[in-house]
């Protein structure tokens, strides 16, 4: 169809039409919701999760985390040393402590030297540690999801992690969240 | 000139993101209408700024630059 003949189309539509209504003002619009799915819980990818979420949150966005598998330790409280309810479970947070303070860096990891070191330059440029910029995310209302699943497996109760965090779901309340047009990342 | 701000929030020295998460949190005490007056010295908090104030609808109302520190003057919705 030429373009002619659309504008003749339009025209002729026109009279019977109500007059359209006036945009909204372009930063009316409602951002989209922001849902983030911590997955990793090494030190870098559970920063990278800390960062943009508390952002999303300070941007006025509707921010989701949803916690799964390792991301779930870092939810942990940071003064439980052993969890779990069978000896594997409580083996596993044994070898690996749970808590947002506790986590490894994927590599140059040296027995804790490289956490430790990339504690002070943070500290030294003034860059926020996770556990900081969780606490401002919850603040801005940014909802910590944790995985039933998960929690299942770890033999994880509510009250091993952290206050404030939503109630436990499972994957289809995930997709859900997709399908109705929530940006994902996975982390 | 002067605006008249409510309130001024100290950001010097903080990385990315503490410039725009303080800012979020004291603008979230404040009343619409009133004014916050950010001072920054994280060379990314220009564009951020930018974007923070697009997507949450809070004018920049006044931008400056002094040395090495930036300075926002922000109106909240």
């Amino acid at each position: 169809m030429t373009l002619v003949a659309d504008t003749a189309t339009a025209e002729a539509v026109k009279p019977a039409a109500e007059p359209a209504p006036v945009p909204e003002h372009e930063h009316e619009a409602k951002p989209r919701d922001i849902l983030i799915i911590d997955y990793s819980g090494e030190l870098e990818k559970t920063w990278a999760t800390m960062i943009l979420a508390s952002t999303a949150g300070a941007m006025g966005a509707k921010t989701r985390v949803f916690v799964t598998f390792w991301g779930l330790q870092t939810f942990v409280k940071d003064d439980r040393r052993i969890t779990g309810k069978n000896w594997m479970q409580k083996m596993m947070s044994f070898m690996q402590r749970p808590g947002v303070s506790h986590r490894k860096l994927s590599k140059m990891n040296f027995l804790g030297m490289g956490p430790w070191m990339m504690g002070k330059l943070a500290k030294e440029y003034n860059v926020a540690s996770p556990k900081e910029l969780l606490e401002a995310a919850q603040l801005m209302d940014v909802e910590f999801i944790p995985c039933q699943m998960t929690m299942d497996m770890f033999g994880l109760t509510r009250d091993d992690l952290i206050d404030g965090m939503a109630e436990p779901v499972g994957a289809a309340t995930v997709i859900g969240l997709m399908q109705e047009g929530s940006s994902p990342l996975f982390i | 000139m002067t605006l008249q701000v409510a309130r001024t929030l100290d950001a010097k020295g903080l990385s990315c993101p503490l410039p725009i998460v303080k800012t979020a949190q004291n603008m979230k005490e404040l009343e619409s209408g009133q004014m916050l007056e950010v001072l920054a010295t994280d060379p990314g908090s220009v564009k951020d700024f930018a974007a923070w104030s697009k997507s949450t609808g809070n004018e920049i109302v006044e931008q400056t630059q002094d040395e090495k520190v930036f300075r926002f003057v922000l109106r909240k919705k």
